[in-house]
């Protein structure tokens, strides 16, 4: 590969916003309230826009997920929201009730590893090892993370009041 | 994705997000793309008079005005290439473009000064663009003339070329530039806009 800083191979920042806004947000809702999601989400495309002339992988999801993934743990850092304790009020008032809010919630009320095996494996569409990486795991143990998650999430959203 | 990997329990159904919560966010990353973390290069779409445009500039102004018909995508990575990567959509940014652009094509002679970045073209190309405009509204010129002007008389070739790759067309008015036997000849963006923009001048009024 020639060098990181040549631009002329890079296209146009735009097209990933396009190309990747959506896993992002299902990321970033996946693993905070509506509010920081939307935080979390423009200040990840803000960090990789800066970094695009730099940015020389050909996993561009992945780098983004990444980055998504730190934007969430910073938020909740600087919150230090208690995960349990999400989708208040601004939820709802957002989002109609139905399914939508149903899976959402249902998340949130995951242990934090389950949480995370899940978004980034079944949402992001990664692979069990770069969520281990991603996340200081081993891909065995996401892998249960992800199967115990979804089973649990499967019993949150029948429990839930329709 | 949830498919092509099978676990014990089938993962719920994922919504799709809608179109407008992907509006809002971007919306959201126009608005904190500022300053240090400004893009290399801003962008919107325009539907004007003589068709869709899409209009870019730097933070030091507009740099590049292009029809629909020269596609998209090789406008955006073209921009990419020669300005920077980091290009961004940010209609907002870009309010004083198409604000100039719908009052020229109303009819306003000098709609008022709007700056311009003309590093997209160098050399020869930017100074027959600098001749370029000083040809005053309504007014036209021919290629040779436009060659003469610029001090290469026998360059009307390359006058020609530096006319077919004018990065900002319509407000660098190409269109006044026309062929020797009277033709207004070719134009990026199709002979007949260039046959619009010339009657624009003359009467005041862009025809249908």
């Amino acid at each position: 590969m020639t060098a990181s800083t040549d631009p002329a191979t890079k296209e146009p920042f735009e097209r990933v916003v396009q190309a990747h806004g959506d896993v992002v947000w299902k990321v970033c809702r996946g693993l905070l309230p509506q509010h920081d999601a939307e935080d979390a989400w423009s200040e990840t495309f803000l960090a990789a826009m800066r970094a695009w002339d730099r940015f020389d992988g050909d996993r561009v999801r992945g780098w983004l997920v990444t980055i998504a993934h730190r934007k969430a743990l910073d938020v909740l850092r600087a919150g230090a929201r208690v995960e349990t304790r999400e989708d208040g009020p601004p939820d709802r008032a957002v989002e109609p009730p139905g399914r939508d809010l149903d899976l959402w919630a249902a998340l949130a009320r995951l242990p934090a590893a389950q949480r995370a095996a899940v978004v980034h494996h079944h949402l992001a569409g990664l692979p069990h090892a770069d969520v281990a990486a991603l996340t200081g795991s081993t891909p065995a143990a996401v892998r249960k993370a992800a199967s115990d998650g979804v089973r649990r999430l499967r019993a949150l959203m029948t429990e839930e009041p329709r | 994705m949830t498919e092509s990997t099978p676990t014990e329990a089938a993962m719920p159904t994922v919504p799709a997000t809608p179109p407008q919560r992907l509006e809002a966010l971007h919306r959201r990353l126009e608005a904190a793309a500022t300053g240090d973390d400004a893009p290399d290069v801003h962008y919107r779409h325009l539907d004007s008079a003589v068709g869709g445009l899409l209009v870019a500039a730097t933070e030091q102004g507009v740099v590049r005005v292009a029809f629909a018909r020269e596609g998209e995508d090789a406008v955006l990575q073209a921009l990419a290439d020669r300005v920077g990567p980091r290009v961004l959509r940010t209609p907002g940014r870009l309010d004083a473009a198409a604000a100039w652009l719908e009052a020229y094509l109303a009819g306003r002679r000098q709609p008022f000064p709007l700056a311009l970045d003309t590093r997209l073209a160098r050399g020869f190309r930017l100074s027959v663009l600098d001749r370029l405009r000083e040809v005053p509204y309504g007014e036209r010129v021919t290629y040779a003339q436009l060659a003469a002007s610029a001090d290469a008389p026998r360059a009307v070739r390359a006058v020609g070329t530096a006319c077919a790759t004018n990065p900002l067309p319509i407000v660098i008015p190409c269109h006044r530039v026309t062929r020797s036997d009277g033709s207004t000849g070719a134009y990026l963006g199709g002979a007949e806009v260039k046959v619009r923009l010339l009657e624009l001048e003359r009467t005041g009024r862009l025809p249908d």
